[in-house]
Formats: C-alpha cells, structure tokens, sequence
C-alpha cells in the first residue's frame, strides 16, 4: 500500500538528482568548448586565467558563466561539491525540490486513500488530523459495510412449537391460551413427564383457559404467523416441541425406556383415575347428600304448603266456635310461617342441590374429556345418579310447584272470603256503627232495630248476594270457559314442560344406556384382544424356540466344523516346521563345516598373499623413497644424489627383475649427483631462450662481431609472440631459431619439459652451442623420471594386484 | 655452463677491449707527447690499435669454436 508511495518520491529524487546532474555535464561541456581568457575570482580575489585553466575550474559547477568573472572553488573542492552548495540558487533550489518532494507525498497518499478506503482508514486512524483533511479533499468516508442483524432466535422455538401444535391439533383441546416464552425454558426438565401430567395439565389448563380466555384477549399476536389462535398453553407446546425435537433426534426409543414410559403412563393414568374416582365419588357424595337434603325440604316444604292449605280450607270452610276459630287462626299463622320457613329452607337446599349437580356436571365433563377408559364406569354410574337425582329434584320441584299453586288458590279463595268477611263487616258496620266496635257483645246489646236493620240488610244482602249469585251463574260458563281455557293453556304448558323435561330424561337415559352397551362392548373387545394377543406372543415364542433351537445347531455345526479343519491345519503346520527346522540344521551344519574347510585354505592362501603384499609394500615404499628424494631440488641446486634410494630398491627388492632392471636403467649423473628439479630447468630456460634468440644469426658461417651486433639488433627489432603453439607436424619453416624457441617456451609453459627439450635440441648453431647444457641436464631430469615414473607404476601395480578387497 | 660461456667471453672482450684501449690511447698519447709534438694523430693511431686489436681478439675468442684446426698428420 506504500508501494505507489515510495514509487512516486523516489523518482521524484531521482529526476531532481539526474536534473542537477545533467545541468552539472551541460555546464562543463559548455564551458569546455568555450576557449576564452577569463578571470577566476576566489574569495575576493580575481585572478587571470587561461583557457586551459578555465576549463579546469570551470568545470565546476558552482562557476557560473559572467562574462569575465567566475567564482569558483579551488580544485581540491570540487570533489567535496555534493555537499557544499552555500549560495542562494543552491538553497533556493533546495527548497524548491523539497517543496515539491513533500506536495508529491502529500498528492499521491491523497490519490492513494482515494482510491483505497482501507488505507484511507489506516491513515486516518495513524495521523493524527489527516481525516479532516481527507474530508475536504475527498468527502466524507464511505459508509461501512455492517452484515445485517440477525432476527432474534427467539422465533425459532415458537415456530417449532406452532409446528408442533399444527401436527399436535388433532389430539390436543383448542384451548386459546398463549403463554410467554419462558415457558418454553422450562419445557425440558418436564419432558420427561410431559405424558404423565398430560391429563391434569389439561384439566388445570382448561379449567385456567376458561379464566385466561377473557384476560388475554387484548394481548397483541406473537410473531409467529398463522399459528397464534390455536397455541395450547406454553408448557404443553413446549413439552411437544421438546417431544419433537426428541423424535427426529431418535427414531425408536429402546424398549427398557418404551416400556419405562408405558409404565409411567399406566401409573399416571392409575393416578388421574384414582383422583378421578376420588373426586367424582366425593363430588357425587356430596350432591347426592345435597339432593336429598333438597328433596327432604321440598318435601317438608310440601308437607307444610299442604298443611297450610288445609288449614286455610278448614279456617275457611268450617264453622267452629269463635274461641277455636283464634287458636285456628293462629295455628293458621303458625302454618304459613312454617310454610314460608319450609319454602325458604327448600328453596335453599335446592339452590345448594342446584350447585352441587353443577359441580358434580363439571367433574363428569372433565372426566369424559381425560379419556381414560377405566372411569368410564365410574363415570357411567356418576352420570346415571347425577341422572337420577336430577329427576327427583325436578319431580319434588314439580309437586312442589303444585302444591304452590293449589296453595296460591286456596290463598286467593281465602283472601276473597276475607274480603267478603271484611266487606260484610264494614256493610254490617255501616248500617250498625254503633255496634261495630264490638263484635262479641252483640248478643246482649241488641236492639229491634238494630235487628230489624240487621234483618233488613241481611236480606238486601242475601238478595244482592242472589243476584250476584245469577249473574255469576250467567258468568258461571264464560268463567269456567274462560279458566278452562287458562287452565288449558297451563295445562299445555305444564305439558310441554313436562314433555320437554321427559323427552330429555328419556335421553338422558337412552344416551346413558347406550354408553353403558358401548362400555360392556368395549370390555368384550378389549378382553378378546388381549386373548388374541397373548395367543400371537405365544406363537410368536414359540417360534422363536424353534428358530433358536435350529439356528444353535446350525452354529454348533459350523464351529466343529472350523474347530477341526484349524486343528488340521496346525498339525500340518507343526509337521512342516518340524521338518523345516531338521533340514535348515543339516543344511547348515554342512554349510559351516564347507566354510571351515575353505577358512582354513583361505588362510593358507592369505598367508602367501600377505607376503607378497609386503614385498610390494616394501617395493613401493622404497620407489617412495625415491621420489621423495627427488622433491629434495632447490631452487637451482639439483637434488641429492638417488644413490641411497636407488641402493634401497636394489637391496629390498632383489628378487624383483623389473625393478632391478629399472634401478639400474637410472643414469650414472642422477645417481652420483641428483638432478635438477623442472622448476629450476623452466627458470633457466628463459635465460637460455634470451641468450638464443640474442645469437639466432650465429652459425659456423657467421661468426663475426658485426654478426653478432647484428643478430642483437634482430632479436631486439624481432616482435612476436612468446608462446606459439606447436603444430603436430613440424614444417621445415618451422625450423627458425624464433619459432623453436617460440615453440619450446609454450611446451614448457604447459609443463611438457619433453617436448620443450625436443624443439631445443632443433637449434643449430650458436644458439644449439648456448642450450647444450640445458639440453643435458633436460634430458638427464626426464630420463630419470621416466624410469621412476615407471617404478612407482610398477610398485602400484604390484601393490594393487596383491591387495585383497575386503 | 653452456649459457654462461658466452657471457663470460663477452665478459673477457669488454675487459680485453678497455685494456687494449686505454693502452692504446696511452701509448698514442706517450709517442704523440713524446716523439710527435703533440699531434693529435698519434693518439688516434693508437687508439684506433687498441680498438681493432680488441675486436679482433674479441671477434676470435666468439669464433674460437667453429674454427677448424688441422693437425698435420706425421708420415709414418
């Protein structure tokens, strides 16, 4: 990222280097051509110049070129240039170039973050006000990519759970409840017993639903679409959920937990039946008491309206004495208090009663609703005595309604007679005012008058009364109609009501018939079920008997079989080891004793070997020896004498004919004095070859002093090469004291001491006379270490034959 | 050594040469003070003698080699 960066400066650098260089070269040029007398001024001093001179300090490129002045440094300075530069050009253009290094930084990091947010970002992050100036130059930062939230896994769950719901439907009650989610955290410490709780659950939940229902109808819908009307309660969808999540997760339950669940699920239904009977039985315990409490009062309460009612008849219809007639009254007044106290008491025991048969209704809903088919007898027997003791509230309610009625006409008979009492008495009154305040002394006080006018309104009175009488015998049909017709209507009434209430007793009874025959037929099927089943498991065993019993055969067969053929193969194995093992042993005794034998002659052979290996140690040793004292050469002093060597060899290897005929080819100068070594030989050579070239022209024929003046001159006038390579062939202009010598000093230069002494020995004349020495001494060293050279092959050869490789 | 021959002869003949040369010129000078009033041409004369006696001995000593010498057989 910092790459364009250092790119753009550092060439930036160069340019301004390679500018100030160039003007540098241009200035010397130009002023190199310009040839002029000028002035040199050097620290206030002018001084002549010339053109020669000129150049010189001109070339230095603080000079400048006004005419006749220059200012220059003196020459030791101009090597120091590159980092003098005191005058104000120099600065200016120093700051010049910075300025326009640093715009260029600034330029390319701006392009740069342009075109980079990241670097961009560094930046800004590193220095400390560069983003407000990013801001101006380019605007504001692009905006940051953010990956987008995540929705919350909150819905997953409730999704699950509708899904859950969505298959569950069909069994599950819609009850409309919604709880919250932390329902579902508490969901799987209850998985285990999500089937066992099922039935109270539902229960609770339903009974709890029907309270919730009305609380809840203003909570707002759930996320979850589609799915939030039909939710059972939290758990439930969470026990599900979890259920679900199991099912995928295992596909079959072993049969230890299956049978462990079927267990858990008996003994729940055990428990909801037992809980179940338990409260229907108390449920029914207390409703029948209440029933009968209610029947009793009713009862009481139609004993007393029936009491009452004769009471009043007899009050009204009997003439008894008037002192009788108080107690009457007042047994009167006693029997309808009674009676009201009876219809109270009846009307609340039958209020009770009413909500006992609620309760005991709800109970047997529930129950019906918990599907457990052991309590359907019980809850049979439950509906039947709910049954029956609803008939006999309604049949005691009946009568007693009856007798409330009779009661109320009675009633209304005796307040018509009071009427007509009161009437009569206030007519009797009327007429009579005197005597009306009392009643009782009448006998005694009565006058003719008063009876005459008694008689007298008695008789208007009775007249009235029969006309009244014939009017009402007139009215007599149309009432009698008329209440028979009310009494028709009533009657209808009654009749529907009663219709109505014996068509649904008879239901009920028809309904509960039915489910008593479904129940019984159902025991039937159950129990022929479980027969036909136990008949499938014992076939089923015994099936599996015989299976087992075959396949045991099958298998004991099969692993007699293999038993034996790994017995065979064993013993066959064993035998082969065996023998194996007896013929390794002889195979290898024999070996041992062959290798013994051939030890023994391998020794025998060594021996000799070995013996012959040291005559060739020795010999080569010694031929050692004898190079060795050929390294002994100085520089220009032959080496020892190879007497003392020579002398070993003859002496250690007498009984080798090669090497004594090598030891004694060696030639006598060698022995007695040494030779030189090719070093010394190559040294010398070069004198020689001075010296023949200096006497080329000098033979027998010229011999003179001119001569030789004269072949000086033309071995110094002559140039040619040194070293010439020999052709293979020698021609006869070859043969040029030059060319030989040429020729010698390139063999000799490659270290070919033989072929150099060849071409010397081709010299003739004086330059023959001068390398004669040489010559000899050449030879003498070649001779030698020809025979030495092959000494040591032969001693080599001999060392390698009679080594023996390991 | 065969090399060192000639260097040894070039040797005797630049000697040989000074010797016959200032003798020479010393002879020159004696008989030009001596017996020839100074002339000049003594001295060259003997200069010139000494020079020429030394090449010519120089140029045979070079030459010594390759001259043939003849013995005159004895008759028998």
């Amino acid at each position: 990222m910092y790459l364009p960066l250092f790119i753009f400066y550092s060439s930036i650098c160069l340019y301004l280097k390679s500018c100030s260089r160039k003007t540098f070269y241009q200035r010397a040029y130009f002023t190199h051509r310009e040839q002029f007398f000028g002035f040199v001024q050097w620290k206030d001093v002018t001084l002549p110049v010339k053109s020669s001179e000129s150049f010189l300090i001109q070339t230095l490129p603080s000079c400048q070129c006004v005419c006749g002045k220059v200012k220059a440094h003196p020459l030791q300075h101009c090597r120091r240039y590159t980092t003098a530069g005191g005058s104000g050009s120099t600065a200016g253009k120093i700051v010049a170039a910075s300025l326009l290094t640093v715009g260029g930084g600034l330029g390319g990091t701006i392009l740069y973050a342009k075109w980079d947010p990241k670097f961009r970002s560094n930046i800004e992050k590193s220095v400390p006000y560069s983003d407000q100036l990013f801001e101006m130059a380019l605007g504001p930062p692009p905006p940051p990519l953010v990956p987008l939230q995540k929705k919350p896994g909150k819905i997953e769950p409730l999704q699950i759970s509708s899904l859950s719901e969505a298959s569950k439907e069909s069994k599950q009650p819609k009850a409309k409840a919604k709880k919250s989610d932390p329902a579902p955290a508490e969901a799987p410490p209850a998985v285990e017993e999500a089937p066992a709780p099922t039935p109270q659950t539902l229960e609770e939940a339903s009974a709890e639903a029907a309270h919730i229902i009305l609380a809840i109808s203003e909570v707002p819908s759930v996320p979850a679409p589609g799915t939030s009307d039909e939710s059972p309660p939290g758990h439930m969808a969470a026990g599900e959920e979890s259920k679900d999540h199991h099912e995928p997760a295992l596909k079959e339950r072993p049969a230890e937990e299956v049978s462990a669940r079927l267990a858990q699920q008996d003994k729940a239904e055990q428990d909801a039946l037992s809980a179940l009977t338990a409260g229907l039985e108390e449920s029914l315990g207390s409703s029948a008491k209440t029933t009968l409490q209610a029947i009793g009062a009713q009862e009481a309460a139609l004993t007393a309206i029936a009491r009452h009612t004769n009471k009043l008849k007899e009050a009204m219809d009997s003439e008894t004495p008037p002192d009788e007639k108080s107690t009457q009254w007042k047994a009167l007044n006693e029997a309808l208090s009674d009676r009201a106290r009876a219809m109270e008491e009846a009307e609340e025991a039958l209020l009770k009663a009413k909500g006992e048969l609620e309760k005991l209704r709800g109970m047997i809903n529930s129950a019906k609703q918990s599907k457990i088919d052991a309590a359907r007898p019980q809850i049979l027997a439950a509906e039947e005595n709910f049954h029956s003791m609803i008939v006999d509230l309604d049949k005691v309610v009946t009568k007693v309604q009856t007798a409330q009625t009779e009661a109320k006409i009675v009633s209304q008979y005796s307040e018509l007679v009071n009427e007509a009492k009161a009437q009569f008495q206030q007519e009797l009154a009327n007429i009579t005012p005197e005597i009306q305040a009392n009643w009782k002394g009448l006998s005694g006080k009565l006058s003719a008058d008063d009876l005459n006018s008694l008689i007298a309104h008695a008789h208007r009175r009775i007249d009235q009364l029969n006309r009244e009488l014939a009017e009402q015998r007139v009215r007599e049909q149309i009432h009698i109609e008329a209440a028979l017709e009310q009494l028709k209507l009533e009657d209808q009434k009654a009749l529907e009501r009663a219709v109505v209430s014996a068509l649904e007793h008879r239901r009920e009874d028809m309904r509960l018939e039915q489910e008593k025959k479904v129940q019984e037929v159902r025991e039937v099927m159950e129990a022929e079920m479980r027969t036909q089943l136990r008949r499938q498991a014992a076939a089923h065993t015994d099936h599996l008997r015989d299976v087992l019993k075959v396949q045991e055969q099958e298998l004991r067969e099969e692993a007699q079989e293999i038993l034996n053929s790994k017995m065979m193969e064993q013993e066959t194995h064993y035998r082969r080891i065996t023998q194996e093992q007896l013929d390794t042993f002889t195979l290898d005794m024999s070996a041992a004793y062959a290798r013994l034998k051939g030890i023994e002659e391998a020794i025998d052979s060594h021996v000799i070997a070995e013996e012959e290996a040291r005559k060739a140690h020795q010999l080569w040793l010694s031929v050692e020896a004898l190079n060795y004292t050929l390294k002994s050469a100085g520089a220009d002093s032959p080496t020892e004498p190879l007497e003392g060597a020579v002398r070993a060899i003859k002496e250690n290897c007498a009984e080798n004919e090669f090497a004594q005929a090598l030891a004694t080819a060696l030639p006598e100068e060698s022995l007695s004095r040494g030779i030189y070594s090719e070093a010394s030989l190559r040294a010398r050579f070069y004198d020689i070859r001075r010296l023949a070239r200096r006497v080329a022209l000098i033979d027998e024929t010229r011999n003179s002093l001119y001569q030789y003046f004269l072949s000086f001159l033309q071995s110094v006038l002559l140039f040619e090469r040194e070293q010439v390579a020999p052709p293979a062939k020698l021609a006869p202009e070859d043969l040029d004291t030059f060319r030989l010598l040429a020729y010698a000093t390139y063999s000799i230069e490659r270290g070919d001491l033989e072929l150099a002494a060849k071409f010397v020995n081709q010299l003739r004349g004086e330059s023959q006379r001068v390398a004669q020495d040489w010559l000899k001494e050449a030879r003498l060293t070649l001779e030698t270490k020809q025979v030495i050279g092959l000494l040591s092959a032969y001693a080599n050869a001999v060392g390698l034959g009679t080594t023996q490789a390991p | 050594m065969s090399e060192k021959e000639l260097g040894q002869k070039w040797d005797r003949c630049l000697a040989d040469c000074a010797v016959k040369l200032g003798t020479g010129l010393g002879l020159g000078i004696v008989f030009s003070v001596v017996f020839f009033k100074r002339r000049t041409w003594p001295i060259v004369f003997g200069t010139g003698l000494g020079l020429g006696m030394a090449y010519s001995n120089c140029q045979n000593d070079l030459r010594s080699h390759y001259v043939l010498h003849s013995k005159v057989a004895k008759e028998e």
